[in-house]
């Protein structure tokens, strides 16, 4: 303990840099097939968040981030429209149904497809520098 | 008061019918965005909405969405036929939910509907019979238009 008075210097341990990946990125990190919006490719992601209950992502995401999950129904999509989310990802080899792949066509948002677990989906990106989109709200709050 | 209203309108919500839920809310976000209100307004707007759609198929029969915008504030009335909210106050908490397994699989019933709707509105009212319904009044600022 530092005697009292004295100004003690506390080190913050060093945390990677934030990043902008571009939906092209993310698709060759975490391995995706593109199921909508091969042409967004070039679409910067500067954040993420990952659920499976709608309701969090709409309580904890900040417009324009991108959002793994593994609800793979029209809800999904909705839901990311709703929330302003950039571009989604289904993990766990997880395929959108019809009536969520249609919509998200209708509503321009990339669908992207990932054999990865959620976590190791996110441990990556995250390993990549790609901040959580609700740390940053956070910070800004 | 309402000479200066932008919207006034009416959505009919059928229980259970999860592929409809969260279209009066995604409609309402393009009208919004049209007419040129705030992006964070409109988000809280679409949000709401949608809890409130997404609260309506899960629990009830029926229920009305009732929209009004002027350019100072809107209004969204949700009233709904259905079992009613036995505890307001613990469905409130952020988590505490009565969700069954299957709206779990559909996403929800995470507890965070009415808490969500809360947290984006300026003015919130809820009041509910069990065994009848419930109704919903949420009031979003829309801007720091004229105050007078």
């Amino acid at each position: 303990m530092a005697p009292k008075g004295e100004v003690v210097e506390v080190k913050k341990k060093s945390e990677p840099a934030p990043v902008i990946l571009t939906l092209r990125e993310v698709k060759e990190i975490l391995g995706c097939e593109v199921l909508v919006g091969k042409e967004q490719l070039g679409m910067e992601i500067w954040g993420a968040c990952a659920a499976d209950l709608m309701s969090d992502v709409l309580a904890f995401s900040i417009p324009d981030s991108l959002l793994l999950t593994g609800l793979v129904n029209a809800q999904s999509v909705r839901t990311a429209d709703v929330a302003e989310i950039k571009a989604l990802v289904y993990i766990r080899g997880k395929r959108p149904n019809a009536g969520a792949l249609q919509l998200a066509q209708e509503k321009g948002i990339p669908v992207l497809a990932s054999e990865l677990t959620m976590y190791e989906a996110c441990g990556r990106l995250y390993l990549r520098g790609l901040k959580s989109a609700a740390t940053i709200r956070s910070k800004n709050e | 008061m309402s000479d200066d209203s932008l919207l006034d309108l009416e959505f009919e919500i059928i229980g259970g019918d999860f592929n409809q839920a969260g279209r009066v809310s995604t409609k309402l976000k393009s009208i919004l965005k049209e007419i040129g209100f705030d992006a964070q307004v409109v988000r809280r707007v679409a949000i709401s909405t949608y809890e409130a759609e997404i609260n309506v198929v899960m629990y009830a029969r029926r229920g009305v969405l009732r929209f009004k915008a002027s350019p100072q504030k809107i209004v969204i009335i949700i009233e709904d036929e259905g079992q009613g909210i036995e505890d307001i106050e613990e469905a409130m908490k952020e988590g505490y939910s009565t969700a069954t397994d299957e709206m779990r699989e559909m996403g929800f019933g995470a507890g965070m509907g009415l808490p969500n709707i809360k947290r984006n509105s300026d003015q919130f009212e809820i009041t509910s019979e069990v065994g009848k319904g419930t109704r919903l009044e949420v009031t979003i600022i829309a801007g720091d238009g004229s105050k007078s």
